[in-house]
């Protein structure tokens, strides 16, 4: 959470050209210090000013949690949906205005763990909506407790001796059930970051973007990450970019040694769930 | 083109419940349907698979009850009339998201074909124990219209009443209907579409540096959709007039106040309810759905024994519609409430009634016999 009470007295930066796309009213946000939020956030509304599509055609939905709060922030159609269910959310609304640019950004906690089974479906039936996941391995808002992304035997408010079960590996999780773009970076690859969500705007169907972000002051105090700068080293020495990686190896386990693979490693052309429905639009008799 | 690629035409039909629903949620201009499968419920989801396409409109057939109401306030946000029909379990399920519809003030439309319960009970038989799940099932202060069919007709006429005052007061309205009136075939008359009032939620085209989405000068702020430009925020979290989140206690004040207000002071015109010689009846029976056709008949019988008996039908169950009851207890003896429960609506009666008020409780996965119901009228005359 930020600090109460801080009075920022000196304008310390001149105005961004992105500005217009953020919510600066809202500030100061409630990320801690080292958090990777802020980089995510700048990296989407650097990819929204790259894209082609038009800024009114964005829309932003985000469930429950820390990163739940990005749709908080940005200055575009932007909704902040119960816990777990952004995508199904996203769904609805693409599916009765496929013209908008629909992104859901939100944690690990809230997709793949109580949200789970809207990921999954989600992109067994190809709705061409965005998802970028950000993975902090934890539950920050709550109180760092362990969630189906804590690598087996990491420490959390509700993992004392260790969390005794294996995490998700989600690129092959989204890779097996059909997505036709996944990818992996983390919050120091800002370039790569912000170059795959660019082209998951482009992609027809399903596109997911797991990020990894620090979190020094909930899952790094219980790791011995206790910096923001702790992170920056653990991806400096243990990340290998590989777009054509086994994602069968490519389950994190933060344990000394073991590489996060990173990449664009799916990128594949697919009907998307639009396709199919005009299909039925067709054999209903409403399209010729 | 064929009749199919139609709206249901004027004229008379004989139809059953849950698909007399369906064409009347196309008729009120559904847009989209999510939907999980669930017995006694599924001709719903089942006739709208069908006929959603042949008007080019969405039908999706969601991973669970959850997914279902929460796509169907997507396409809300994105400015679509949309509903989702269930029973009992799938509406237990709906209840976190039917708060999150109250707090964004996303319109949508939820039909629930009760059935007998608690838990899975039994899923074919009916029941009407979702009476004060469906009013007070989602945490936290909202409030929500339930109205509840008793005929094909009026499961007809109160779906289409259920979109236009979802669309009017910007809130989740519930059709609280029951297997029987699902699954019965009954006549079904579709008026001229001239005649059939068809009510769009208000929306904003003004200055975009001006809007405010929450705005509390009126009970019921315009709405925008996704993609109209205005940039706007929504969350689930206690907002101020922004929709930006606030800890503040006057803007948690307004905002509460005014969920609560946009139903409360227009109760009176939410109130629908139909009397049977409830003028000079010693005893009247207040009920709703299939137990008022078991109710009219045991009534009717009563009479012809000289017994001065009444009922009221409620065709809107919340907000409860308490001055004719409050009236009819004020000349009766004695009002009775007739429920396949163990007693739920008997609740408000009780609040406002100025007479003793006993219950006519058949939690049995039927609807009651008139023989059960004359003789609880008969102990009670």
């Amino acid at each position: 959470m930020s600090q109460k009470g801080l009075v920022i007295k000196e304008k310390i930066v001149s105005e961004s050209p992105r500005d217009h796309l953020i919510r600066k009213e809202r500030f100061p946000h409630i990320w801690c210090p080292g958090c990777g939020l802020g980089t995510v956030l700048k990296c989407y509304v650097e990819a929204i000013a790259a894209s082609s599509i038009p800024e009114d055609k964005h829309v932003v939905i985000s469930g429950i949690g820390c990163t739940g709060r990005i749709a908080g922030y940005v200055r575009l159609d932007s909704y902040h949906v119960t816990h777990g269910r952004p995508i199904a959310f996203a769904e609805g609304m693409k599916i009765v205005r496929p013209d908008l640019e629909v992104t859901v950004i939100s944690g690990d906690g809230d997709l793949v763990t109580i949200g789970g089974n809207h990921f999954i479906h989600a992109i067994r039936r190809n709705v061409d909506i965005n998802v970028f996941l950000v993975n902090n391995f934890i539950y920050g808002m709550t109180g760092n407790q362990m969630g189906s992304t804590t690598p087996l035997g990491a420490k959390s408010s509700t993992s004392p001796y260790g969390c005794p079960e294996p995490p998700f590996n989600l690129p092959l999780l989204a890779a097996a059930l059909g997505a036709p773009f996944v990818a992996r970076w983390t919050t120091l690859h800002t370039r790569q970051l912000a170059e795959a969500m660019k082209k998951a705007f482009q992609v027809k169907g399903f596109a997911l973007i797991e990020i990894i972000s620090p979190c020094p002051v909930g899952f790094g105090s219980y790791n011995e990450l206790r910096e923001g700068k702790d992170y920056i080293k653990l991806f400096l020495e243990n990340c290998i970019v590989d777009h054509s990686a086994d994602l069968n190896k490519a389950a994190i386990s933060l344990r000394p040694g073991e590489p996060i693979i990173l990449g664009n490693f799916i990128q594949r052309e697919m009907p998307s769930y639009h396709d199919f429905e005009l299909e039925v639009f067709k054999k209903a008799g409403w399209l010729k | 083109m064929s009749s199919e690629l139609r709206l249901l035409k004027p004229g008379t039909y004989f139809m059953m419940g849950n698909i007399a629903c369906a064409e009347a949620a196309l008729i009120a201009g559904c847009e989209f349907y999510a939907g999980y499968p669930i017995t006694p419920s599924n001709e719903i989801a089942e006739h709208m698979s069908r006929r959603m396409p042949q008007l080019g409109r969405h039908f999706i057939q969601m991973e669970d009850e959850i997914g279902s109401i929460v796509a169907v306030l997507g396409a809300s946000a994105a400015g679509v009339k949309a509903m989702t029909a269930t029973s009992g379990p799938g509406f237990s399920l709906m209840m976190e998201t039917i708060g999150l519809s109250a707090m964004l003030e996303l319109p949508c439309v939820i039909i629930d074909v009760q059935r007998a319960g608690p838990s899975t009970g039994i899923p074919t038989f009916v029941g009407q124990g979702d009476v004060m799940q469906a009013r007070w099932g989602s945490h936290g202060d909202y409030e929500l219209v339930v109205y509840a069919p008793s005929a094909v007709q009026e499961f007809f006429d109160l779906t289409i009443e259920a979109f236009n005052t979802s669309e009017w007061l910007r809130i989740p309205v519930v059709v609280l209907s029951d297997e029987v009136v699902g699954h019965m075939y009954g006549r079904l008359v579709v008026p001229e579409y001239d005649k059939i009032k068809i009510v769009n939620r208000k929306r904003y085209n003004g200055p975009k540096d001006q809007y405010l989405p929450y705005s509390c000068e009126a009970l019921v702020p315009p709405f925008v959709a996704a993609g109209d430009g205005y940039r706007i925020h929504m969350t689930g979290l206690t907002h101020d007039e922004r929709g930006y989140p606030s800890l503040e206690i006057e803007d948690s004040h307004k905002l509460i106040d005014r969920l609560v207000m946009k139903v409360r002071k227009n109760s009176k015109h939410l109130w629908k309810y139909e009397t049977l010689y409830a003028d000079d009846a010693d005893v009247v029976v207040v009920t709703f759905g299939i137990t008022a056709r078991s109710t009219e008949e045991a009534v009717k019988r009563a009479r012809a024994e000289g017994l001065k008996v009444g009922m009221i039908k409620l065709l809107t169950l919340w907000p409860f519609p308490e001055d004719p009851v409050k009236i009819a207890s004020q000349y009766a003896r004695r009002l009775l409430v007739a429920e396949i429960n163990m007693g739920q609506l008997i609740h408000p009666v009780r609040e406002v009634a100025e007479c003793p008020v006993a219950g006519i409780n058949y939690p049995v996965g039927y609807a009651p016999p008139p023989e059960y119901i004359l003789d609880g009228i008969r102990a009670a005359v």
